[in-house]
């Protein structure tokens, strides 16, 4: 592995070593931000599954079906929150990796 | 003594005039109006002074003076040159050459004969 | 009760308040001050155009009928802000990188800068706008009638204030829209005004809504159980439709073109993406919250049949809470307005850009050139487009009569503007996307959605019950709502999904099957590669450290005192702090300009590009670079051609030296030769009349003799002046050709008598009589004297026994050729090219000539438009002469 390689080298090895774990955890980062409009997608398409008047039987109250959609929104938003607030990091640090090349 | 003046002069009516005049000095005149063979008709003749046209047919006077200048025998021949072109570069030429005399066409006939003279009296000094 | 006229004093002041705010935020971003102008929360607060009129009303009616259904309108556009990292910032780097002004542009931009696509996309933008911008003032008008009912005293007229809602709305997107021509294209007057309206908005709703849980209903709890308790209780949602305006609002989220306006083509740096992300959802969930409640309570207290449209307005009046209500009002004013002003922008930039300079380009070609003339012509341009386009929206709100035919609309425009999606998509994504197959895309999806969504909804002039109930022609399959005999969908959910299927199938089909032009191709990588290409662009809002950069780049281009001057100069302007001045956009522009003076534009622009980082190079930067290289290499080239043109005046100078040289040798030759030919008979002449003064006793013979000498010596001279005059006037051209007609024949008679009279020497002549009949025009004389010479010289030279000369001439097709060949030993080769020359003699024979004659015959038939040439091989001398039967000027 790269990293072991690194840590040979008796200088610089360092820094090196903590840009790849960081750039694997924003690799990751960019993934899950990359999934989350598709897990939303699939969350919001949930409530189609959920009996309504026209199968017969007890429709869920209008009430819980606002409590989940709006809880969904919420946790959507919340996610872009946290991934925003990342990325800010992500992208201040690539500023400062670009000011030292 | 017999005086011989070799002329080679491809003009005839030049040849002539200078003939009559040199003729009445004394002297004995042959003519050669060709340039090719000039250099030998003078070693043949053994002449006492050669009048040399510049331009003649065949062979420049210049080159068969260079000639003759070369031949031992002919190396101290009195030549009187005649030439109508009248360029200064000429005579130097001709100097170079080894000229006795060197004269511009026309020319009065007193001058020939005076360079004639001239010419053989420094000849027979010699 | 608030009257009217209240109500019409508070919406101009809030205009005035509105138009305050716009200038205040244009004077400040002049300024270079405001920094919160750009901060990521005025441009989320922007995004909130995305909720019209239509959203702010229309919400709460479309949840009184169809109970949750109105939240996909929100949540489309929420996945595509959390989608923001891999979708909208590619959108917004592409916009900004490329420098995009519209949605048109950027597809036209990416599909190798076609005009035809971007008009096809503003059309399809126009048509949707329009009933759009007609429904933002029905929903003023509807708001403004619903406050008239209540106080009958106010002088309300609905045709006339939709009127002045419309004027009104233009003048400001005119003042503020058009007020400066942005290379960016961004208006923070307008952009900040919007935020102050989405704050309001938003406000007035959260109010509304505060008000019916917490003021009617009694708390959350009693309101939920109102909720479920109401005719909309129960989950009650068509699953098609459900997934079908999802997509179609996300869709049209981005396609739209006002919002596009604000996403990408407002948007100062990409970071606020980062904010956006989560905030604008944020404020998407907050509009929606008491969506429901107000729904519910206004179908509990109101009468059956009360336009649940307008609940937001008339639940606060029918509880006699008439501020609220005016609140209300405000709110969905500014909803309304913002709307409007953002799209009569974003449309008018797309026609002014596309439609109208185009046109007006091709009309004054050549005389635009000038920058200023073009620039005040694309704003008068933007602002009759802005005119034309809110006259548009008036008249279709006057003709369709406001009815409920608008309600629809919303969504109507929303599948619309979606055809752009799959071109626009496969644009970012795809290289092998074309121009051809954006084209075929969109237009299938254009006829779809019309035929299928919008004349079916226009009614019976456009679509007639016919066509709708048995198809097109007739054929069932091609029933509007029922396309290929699938019945029983939802009529949007039916229009959406077939066009935009076959949108996407078309796209992709001819994309694959059509050949993309280099230039398209070279966009397209840079498209969907953009991040590779493209620096992290971080706004104008430069720091000084980009000035050094900058000024290190000057001084390499300028020179260094030259840049430090300029720089020097340019930080005073800006006050003076420090040495170094601001990168400000108007700094910047002026640099550019210095430096386009050496480097060129496009160069000039990229260099500044590259370091301020405000826009990646595009291929057009690197077209116009390439041609200013063109230009450069031109130059050199110009150089080179210089430069060898020098060496070649060089040559031809040295040339020319050494034909003077040789001329000057000729000359001296010449007059060598002259005096040569002078003195020879000037020496006989000489000799033989000293001879004649001085010697006495001269015989008569010898007289004679002398005297025929001098007298043959002086004729001698005389014919040697005369043919050196005669040949001096020949070659200095000064000759006067003396032009008549007579035939060859008798030409040549009088030559060869005169020739031969008086010769010594015999020599028969042969002519050939009946070929000699040929008529000449030509100088007779001259010609006479050619025959003469060549007669003579082979009278003279010709060796043979028996001499005889041979004449023969020819008529050969307008030239006349006449021989002369003698019977002797002929020309040496070596001679022969000599003959011509003067003083050329051949042979020792000096029979009285100068060498002159051939060469005067060459100079004779020179002027009469012939030649005299040597003909070998004939067995003796053999000389041609050749002419025109008829002289001609032009020949001389």
């Amino acid at each position: 592995m790269s990293g072991e390689g690194n840590k040979d080298k008796p200088s610089g090895a360092r820094p090196s070593l903590f840009l790849e774990r960081q750039s694997y955890r924003r690799r990751r980062l960019t993934d899950a931000a990359r999934l989350s409009p598709f897990l939303g997608a699939t969350l919001l398409a949930l409530p189609l599954l959920w009996p309504d008047r026209s199968s017969g039987g007890a429709a869920v109250p209008l009430s819980s079906a606002m409590y989940y959609i709006f809880a969904c929104w919420g946790a959507l938003i919340l996610a872009g929150l946290i991934f925003g607030i990342a990325a800010r990091r992500i992208s201040a640090r690539e500023e400062r990796d670009a000011d030292i090349e | 003594m017999s005086r011989k003046v070799l002329l080679i002069e491809d003009e005839p009516n030049i040849a002539e005039a200078i003939r009559f005049l040199l003729t009445r000095e004394g002297w004995q005149v042959e003519t050669h109006g060709d340039g090719t063979d000039a250099v030998q008709v003078i070693a043949g003749a053994q002449p006492d002074l050669v009048i040399l046209d510049v331009m003649l047919p065949g062979k420049s006077g210049m080159d068969i003076l260079r000639d003759i200048r070369e031949m031992e025998e002919l190396a101290g021949l009195p030549v009187l040159m005649l030439t109508a072109r009248g360029q200064s570069r000429d005579r130097e030429m001709a100097e170079n050459a080894g000229v006795s005399r060197f004269m511009t066409k026309p020319f009065s006939n007193a001058e020939v004969l005076t360079a004639v003279r001239d010419l053989h009296a420094q000849a027979t000094r010699l | 009760m608030a009257t009217i006229n209240v109500l019409i004093l508070v919406c101009l002041g809030y205009v005035v308040f509105l138009f305050a705010v716009a200038f205040a935020a244009d004077r400040m971003a002049a300024a270079g001050r405001g920094k919160w102008l750009r901060s990521p929360l005025i441009y989320t607060l922007s995004l909130s155009i995305y909720c019209t009129a239509w959203t702010f009303y229309g919400a709460v009616g479309n949840a009184a009928r169809s109970g949750l259904e109105f939240v996909t309108i929100y949540l489309g556009p929420t996945l595509v802000m959390v989608s923001w990292w891999w979708g909208l910032r590619k959108l917004v780097r592409v916009g900004r990188s490329q420098r995009v002004t519209s949605i048109a542009d950027l597809l036209s931009s990416r599909y190798g800068k076609s005009n035809t696509l971007a008009v096809c996309v503003t059309i399809l933008a126009v048509l949707g706008g329009t009933p759009y911008i007609a429904l933002q003032l029905q929903s003023i008008t509807l708001s403004f009638s619903i406050f008239a009912e209540a106080d009958p005293s106010g002088l309300y007229r609905e045709g006339s204030s939709v009127f002045w809602v419309a004027a009104g709305l233009a003048v400001f997107a005119i003042l503020f829209g058009t007020r400066n021509l942005d290379v960016n294209e961004r208006h923070h007057g307008v952009v900040t005004a919007i935020a102050v309206e989405a704050v309001v908005k938003l406000f007035a709703l959260i109010a509304v809504g505060v008000f019916v849980v917490w003021g009617i209903a009694g708390g959350v709890g009693p309101m939920m159980e109102r909720i479920d308790a109401s005719e909309i209780g129960q989950w009650n949602v068509d699953a098609g439709r459900w997934t079908t305006f999802i997509f179609l609002s996300a869709a049209a989220f981005i396609c739209l073109p006002r919002m596009f306006q604000v996403l990408v083509v407002e948007n100062d740096d990409e970071g606020h993406l980062r904010t956006a992300a989560w905030a604008f959802p944020l404020y998407l969930l907050l509009m929606s919250l008491f969506v429901v409640p107000i729904a519910v309570v206004g179908l509990d207290l109101l009468p059956e049949g009360a336009n649940p449209d307008l609940f937001v307005l008339t639940v606060p009046l029918s509880q006699g809470n008439d501020w609220l209500a005016m609140l209300s009002f405000i709110g969905g004013f500014s909803s309304a307005t913002s709307m409007v002003i953002v799209s009569a922008m974003a449309l008018s930039t797309m026609v002014s850009n596309h439609v109208v300079m185009p046109i007006w380009l091709n009309t004054h070609e050549g005389t635009g050139s000038v920058s200023g003339d073009v620039r005040s012509v694309v704003l008068m341009a933007r602002r009759i487009s802005i005119a034309a386009i809110m006259a548009l929206g008036y008249f279709y709100y006057r003709l369709s009569g406001g009815g409920a035919a608008l309600a629809s609309i919303g969504l109507i425009a929303f599948a619309g503007i979606s055809q752009i999606l799959p071109a626009l998509v496969g644009g970012l994504f795809w290289r092998g996307a074309t121009r051809t197959g954006a084209l075929v895309g969109l237009t299938v999806g254009f006829i779809f959605w019309i035929y299928t969504l919008l004349l079916p909804g226009m009614g019976e002039p456009w679509m007639p019950e016919t066509v709708l109930q048995n198809g097109l022609f007739g054929l069932g399959w091609l029933r509007p709502h029922a396309l290929f005999g699938i019945e029983g969908i939802d009529p949007m959910v039916h229009t959406v999904m077939w066009s935009l299927s076959l949108n996407t199938i078309a796209f992709c089909v001819a994309s694959l099957l059509s050949f993309p032009s280099p230039l398209e191709r070279l966009q397209g990588a840079q498209f969907v590669n953009v991040f590779d290409h493209s620096v992290s662009p971080r706004g104008w809002s430069g720091s000084v450290a980009q000035s050094e950069d900058l000024m290190i780049m000057t001084q390499r281009i300028l020179g260094t005192s030259p840049a430090q001057d300029f720089f020097q100069t340019e930080a005073e302007k800006q006050g003076g702090r420090s040495h170094m001045p601001e990168p400000t956009p108007g700094f910047l522009n002026r640099l550019e300009r210095e430096l386009s003076g050496s480097v060129g534009t496009a160069t000039a622009h990229a260099m500044i590009g590259q370091i301020v980082g405000g826009s990646s190079v595009s291929v057009e930067d690197l077209l116009a670079v390439a041609d200013e290289s063109a230009q450069l290499l031109e130059y050199s080239g110009q150089l080179e051609e210089k430069s060898s043109e020098l060496s070649r005046t060089a040559r031809q100078l040295r040339e020319a030296n050494t034909k003077l040289t040789q001329i000057s040798e000729q000359k001296d030759s010449f007059l060598s030769q002259v005096s040569h030919e002078l003195r020879t008979p000037m020496t006989s002449i000489r000799a033989f009349s000293e001879i004649m003064r001085d010697t006495e006793g001269l015989t008569n013979e010898e007289q004679t003799r002398y005297a025929a000498i001098i007298h043959d010596e002086a004729l001698r001279l005389t014919r040697l002046l005369d043919d050196l005059l005669d040949l001096s006037v020949l070659e200095n051209g000064q000759v006067n050709l003396n032009l008549s007609d007579d035939s060859l024949r008798s030409v040549l008679d009088r030559a060869v008598s005169s020739a031969l009279a008086g010769a010594d020497r015999k020599i028969t002549v042969r002519r050939t009589f009946p070929a000699e009949r040929i008529l000449l025009h030509t100088d007779l004389d001259r010609l006479g004297q050619v025959f003469i010479n060549l007669i003579s010289n082979a009278q003279k030279y010709c060796d043979a026994e028996e001499p005889v000369l041979v004449i023969s001439a020819h008529d050969v097709g307008g030239r006349v050729i006449i021989d002369f060949t003698d019977n002797g030993s002929g020309i040496p080769p070596g001679a022969r090219s000599m003959v011509f020359e003067k003083f050329a003699r051949v042979g020792v024979d000096k029979a009285g000539g100068a060498g002159l004659g051939l060469a005067i015959c060459r100079e004779i038939m020179q002027r009469l438009g012939g030649e005299i040439t040597y003909l070998p091989g004939q067995g003796g001398a053999a000389f041609r002469v050749s002419l025109p039967l008829a002289f001609q000027q032009a020949a001389q």
